[in-house]
């Protein structure tokens, strides 16, 4: 059974370019623009990988990623989380909220591709 | 704090002396009239019956001897105040010249 | 010639000689040669005015009726003058700093200068003094008669003697008592001759003395033997009489009117003080040394019956000494005289100063006291006084008819005098004495005394009925005047002085503390009570070195120990002294202020170093001086407030500037981060989707195209950012060149919308417009304001919200342009109307098209052009308000 990844983005473009590299290796992709919906399909099922993007409209990636630690059932969900800023403040904040692991964009598409495989079986 | 560290080695301690004698002196003018007072009021207890009262002359000897006495100390302790108090006092001031 | 003719002529002979010494001494004082004059031994010797004829005659009849009982009316004065330093020394001070004239002048300066108790006072000494007057003249009186015994009849001669001596003493007391006006003077005249009179007496006394030792008794030894074997050979006293009396004489010293006069106002030199504390009590010890010798020789030699009290007399006349007779009559008369001579000035200053001139002064004529004639007025009232006085003990004596009521009335006056003694004393160490106390204890302690002693003391039934003594007065036994509150069997004078004195102090005590002094009384008890801290010591009082070392104190308190000594030490190098310390010359004075006043301040320093070397009290030009100071230290306080004010305005500014700077640095950080976002989202499009057409085998040909048009796209978006960018940046920064054209508004807002349109696909949009109102002529920037407007239509394109979006352009052209671009979408929260000039701002994500520079450019291309742009509250829609200055727009064509 293929692994699923949840992907919450808010850049339509960079949507489309995520799911077509992800999609392309057998994993099912799931989008979502707005963290509240992408919450509410958490509980529902849980994905194997959370790919989050840290500028989103509502509630920053930061504050989505807190949520999910402090629920028991998601406290150990695969969290990939991607931002624009790049800042080394913008990794320990990510660190801080209990990221798993960090990509600033631009990102190359080999890179994402291993850096989510290996979350994906490591949760195997 | 400095003064104490410092007030024995300096060479006013002259100064320190004399304003303490001087101090001295003065008590001594203040309990020589006690003094007197004292030694005056003991014939209280002097008893008048008989033959074993006190003689005349001895009462005399003794009440003038205390006078005598005090008149001495009293010049005394003027004297040492004077002294002390104005080495250049106006010559009419005959005591102090002693 | 007679004895009584002798003894007349010398008498005559010896007031002549009294007088010439005291025309002498005034003669020589008036020159200014006042050196002798003025010396301590005749200061001392002038004190001997407290041994009168009662003490010169009547120690000895003293002797013989109560054995050594006399001795306590020396042994009082001579423990007073040992123990100078307690009361002598601030009682002169005072005097001399006060300008005391009498006992009288001092309780009614220390008690608010009232003269209710001048006047009571004065009452008191009067009635005090009197009858001592009328004994020295009975006493002059009776030594004549001693002599005249054999030559006429007494009876006659009596009141003449009195009246003669009376007569002569008033003169002498006018000559020489009343040459100057100021009471507060010396009488060098008079204290000379006291002084004369001083070493007469006891010459006289001491003459008797030797003879009755060595000539009668033949030794010392013989003589203690002849005591011995007398009626006084045993001690016998009784042992309240002899502590009583012994206070009772240490107070009447320091209270009688004349003592008071010699000890203190004609005092000249506070340093006579320490030569008396030894001399006086000597010269009482001599006056009283002889005295048991003559009463027992006396009993031995005269006839039983013969009046004790002057055996002095007698006793060399019954040995044919008429020499030593007439000389020891000699010292009773100098012992009279002066006593009355002094105790005249003494009352006349009273009763002229605190009851003539007032009186005088109430009833003359208005003006009175500003023409010339007052200074007649007092010697008169004074010379008349003294007549008056003398006269009065004259009458006294002649009324009383001499005996024995004379003989009890020294000491009923000494407890009458003594009255005074708590005022005094209370008035000199107690600040919590008032006027009121002072009356009431001097009221009960005068009227316990006049019941208790002096109306019994002229015999039973002249004053007081006799039942009252046995019975008390309406029958209440206990207010029987020798035994109060029913207290019996003391000995008369004990008792009224015991509760005399006992009622007096609780009197004065008590009332002190239930009343309240006046302001003045307040003054003057500080300055009596601290008179040390507020008047000078005379000159010779202290010399230099107690002066330097007070300046030395003080110094160091002001300077701090090691400081004081550094600049003394200094300073008496410079004087060439060593090891010491430095005299206070002027100069090195100076230079000890100013460096006070470093620390206190010149005017305090000047009265600080004043009060010790100079002199006065604190003047009025010091306190002025300190109240200037004050008023400066309080105006540079002010100045420092003023100060600190603008270090406080400073401080807040600065804190200002550094919120401001950091609020910049959070917002370049800001900026930074939002630039990096808005860059990198751009790129991480077209990385991924050029790796993907890069890396993607077979890809569907429409599936390239697709991903190419994204990487189109997103290179645009990341130019158009970057163009904005450096838009903004210039027109941030002020460097931006305008380029000034004339045109139509219509033609602007023309050129904006079709841009606006041809920016998006469809034009959903519609925009309605009043042509007729756009036709401003306009001279600006065209391209910029175009901007603008492009940029407001494109906003209203992107975020009007409604189904059908609808854009209203109104223009209203006054004294400035005013367009206002209006949509009918939900507009802008109320919170965000704030941010939304800012860089980045964007209210809402969801359609983030531009990176949120567009209104910020707005704003500064506004602000270039000298016009604004604001956000319209109040308005359906998001509604924005461009504004152009008056100058730009031109009137229309």
């Amino acid at each position: 059974m293929s692994k699923h990844v949840l992907l919450i983005e808010d850049e339509p473009n960079i949507i489309e370019a995520i799911s077509f590299i992800l999609t392309r290796e057998g994993l099912r992709v799931e989008t979502h623009t707005d963290g509240t919906t992408a919450n509410a399909r958490l509980r529902e099922r849980q994905p194997d990988l959370l790919i989050l993007d840290v500028m989103l409209p509502g509630k920053s990636g930061y504050d989505i990623l807190r949520e999910l630690r402090e629920e028991a059932a998601t406290a150990n969900l695969p969290v990939l989380m991607l931002t624009a800023r790049g800042q080394t403040r913008d990794r320990e904040m990510a660190e801080r909220a209990g990221v798993s692991a960090f990509m600033s964009k631009p990102f190359s598409n080999a890179e994402m591709l291993e850096m989510v495989r290996s979350l994906v079986t490591s949760r195997a | 704090m400095s003064d104490q560290v410092d007030a024995p080695r300096k060479p006013s301690v002259f100064l320190e002396r004399q304003s303490y004698r001087r101090r001295r002196i003065i008590d001594a003018a203040r309990v020589l009239p006690l003094l007197g007072l004292l030694l005056w009021l003991i014939p209280l207890l002097w008893t008048d019956e008989g033959v074993a009262g006190v003689r005349s002359s001895t009462a005399i000897v003794y009440l003038f001897s205390v006078w005598l006495v005090l008149v001495v100390l009293s010049c005394v302790v003027s004297t040492a105040l004077a002294f002390r108090d104005g080495p250049q006092s106006p010559p009419h001031d005959d005591e102090a010249a002693q | 010639m007679s004895m009584l003719n002798t003894l007349i002529a010398v008498c005559a002979a010896y007031a002549l000689f009294l007088f010439a010494i005291a025309f002498a001494a005034e003669r020589v004082a008036l020159r200014g040669r006042t050196g002798w004059l003025r010396s301590p031994v005749v200061y001392t010797l002038s004190l001997s005015i407290y041994c009168t004829a009662w003490t010169f005659y009547g120690a000895v009849g003293s002797a013989v009726r109560s054995g050594f009982e006399y001795l306590t009316i020396y042994l009082g004065p001579s423990l007073v003058l040992v123990g100078w330093w307690w009361i002598l020394r601030k009682l002169v001070r005072i005097g001399r700093a006060q300008r005391i004239t009498s006992v009288a002048d001092l309780i009614s300066s220390r008690y608010g200068k009232s003269n209710l108790l001048g006047v009571g006072v004065t009452i008191l000494a009067v009635v005090g003094t009197t009858p001592y007057i009328a004994l020295q003249l009975q006493s002059v009186t009776l030594s004549f008669e001693v002599f005249a015994a054999g030559d006429m009849a007494a009876g006659e001669e009596k009141g003449h003697t009195a009246l003669w001596v009376a007569a002569g003493l008033a003169l002498f007391t006018v000559i020489f008592g009343t040459r100057n006006l100021d009471a507060n003077e010396r009488h060098n005249g008079v204290v000379m001759a006291i002084a004369v009179e001083a070493v007469v007496k006891l010459a006289a006394l001491l003459a008797v003395g030797v003879f009755v030792v060595w000539g009668v008794s033949g030794g010392v030894e013989q003589t203690l033997a002849r005591i011995d074997a007398s009626a006084l050979g045993r001690w016998r006293i009784d042992g309240g009489r002899w502590a009583g009396l012994m206070l009772l004489s240490a107070a009447a010293f320091l209270c009688l009117p004349r003592i008071f006069q010699v000890l203190v106002v004609e005092n000249d030199d506070e340093t006579h003080l320490r030569t008396a504390s030894w001399a006086f009590p000597l010269y009482l010890g001599l006056m009283s040394l002889f005295v048991v010798p003559i009463a027992v020789a006396g009993l031995d030699l005269l006839p039983p019956g013969s009046n004790p009290d002057l055996f002095v007399l007698t006793v060399p006349l019954s040995q044919g000494r008429d020499g030593l007779a007439m000389l020891s009559f000699l010292g009773g008369f100098s012992s009279a005289t002066s006593m009355v001579i002094v105790a005249a000035i003494a009352l006349s200053t009273m009763v002229s100063n605190h009851v003539v001139m007032p009186l005088w002064l109430r009833f003359a004529e208005p003006g009175a006291t500003v023409s010339g004639d007052v200074r007649n007025v007092v010697l008169t009232s004074r010379r008349l006084s003294i007549i008056g006085v003398v006269m009065l003990g004259y009458l006294y004596y002649r009324l009383s008819g001499g005996g024995a009521a004379l003989a009890t009335i020294g000491l009923v006056s000494f407890t009458g005098v003594a009255q005074v003694l708590p005022a005094m004393l209370g008035g000199i160490f107690w600040r919590g004495a008032t006027r009121v106390g002072a009356l009431t204890g001097l009221t009960l302690g005068f009227g316990c005394w006049g019941y208790t002693l002096f109306l019994p003391s002229f015999g039973p039934g002249v004053f007081l009925p006799e039942a009252w003594m046995v019975h008390g007065p309406f029958g209440l036994s206990w207010l029987r005047p020798q035994a109060l509150f029913g207290i019996g069997g003391m000995d008369p004078l004990l008792h009224a002085l015991f509760w005399s004195m006992a009622l007096n102090t609780a009197g004065f005590v008590a009332a002190s503390l239930a009343s309240f002094p006046t302001p003045l009384e307040r003054l003057q008890g500080a300055q009596f009570v601290h008179v040390f801290d507020h008047s000078p010591s005379p000159r010779s009082w202290t010399g230099g070195a107690a002066q330097a070392e007070d300046l030395m104190i003080m110094a160091q308190r002001i300077l701090g120990a090691p400081d004081a000594r550094a600049l003394f030490e200094r300073e008496a190098r410079r004087q060439g002294l060593h090891g010491g310390l430095p005299d206070p010359t002027p100069g090195f004075l100076e230079t000890l202020e100013r460096e006070l006043a470093g620390s206190v301040g010149a005017a305090t320093a000047h009265a600080m170093v004043g009060q010790i070397v100079g002199g006065m009290s604190v003047s009025v030009e010091d306190l002025m001086a300190v109240a200037d100071e004050t008023a400066q230290m309080m105006e540079y306080s002010a100045r420092l407030r003023a100060q600190s004010q603008e270090l406080a305005r400073t401080a807040a500014q600065l804190r200002e500037a550094n919120a401001k700077l950091t609020r910049l640095s959070v917002q370049k950080d800001a900026f930074l981060s939002q630039i990096s976002h808005e860059l990198r989202t751009p790129m991480t499009s077209i990385r991924a989707f050029s790796e993907i057409l890069r890396d993607t085998e077979g890809l569907a040909p429409e599936d390239q195209h697709k991903y190419a048009s994204i990487i189109h796209d997103e290179a645009i978006r990341l130019t158009r950012l970057l163009d904005d960018l450096l838009d903004l940046s210039v027109l941030e920064n002020g460097q931006v060149s305008l380029n000034l054209r004339e045109g139509l508004l219509s033609d602007v807002l023309d050129r904006a919308v079709a841009a606006a349109a041809a920016d998006e696909t469809g034009a959903r949009l519609r925009i309605e417009r009043d042509p007729a109102a756009e036709q401003v002529w306009l001279n600006t920037d065209l391209d910029r304001l175009s901007q603008v407007f492009i940029n407001l239509v494109a906003n209203a394109r992107k975020y009007c919200d409604a189904v059908r979006p609808v854009l209203e352009i109104r223009v209203s052209a006054g004294e400035e342009v005013v367009i206002d671009f209006i949509d009918n979408g939900q507009g802008i929260g109320r919170e965000a109307r704030d941010m939304i000039f800012e860089k980045f701002a964007r209210v809402s994500d969801q359609k983030a098209g531009g990176a949120g520079l567009g209104l910020a450019i707005c704003r500064q291309i506004m602000v270039r052009l000298g016009g604004n742009i604001s956000y319209l509250s109040g308005q359906p829609g998001a509604a924005f308000r461009v504004v152009l200055p008056a100058n730009i727009a031109l009137a229309a064509q």
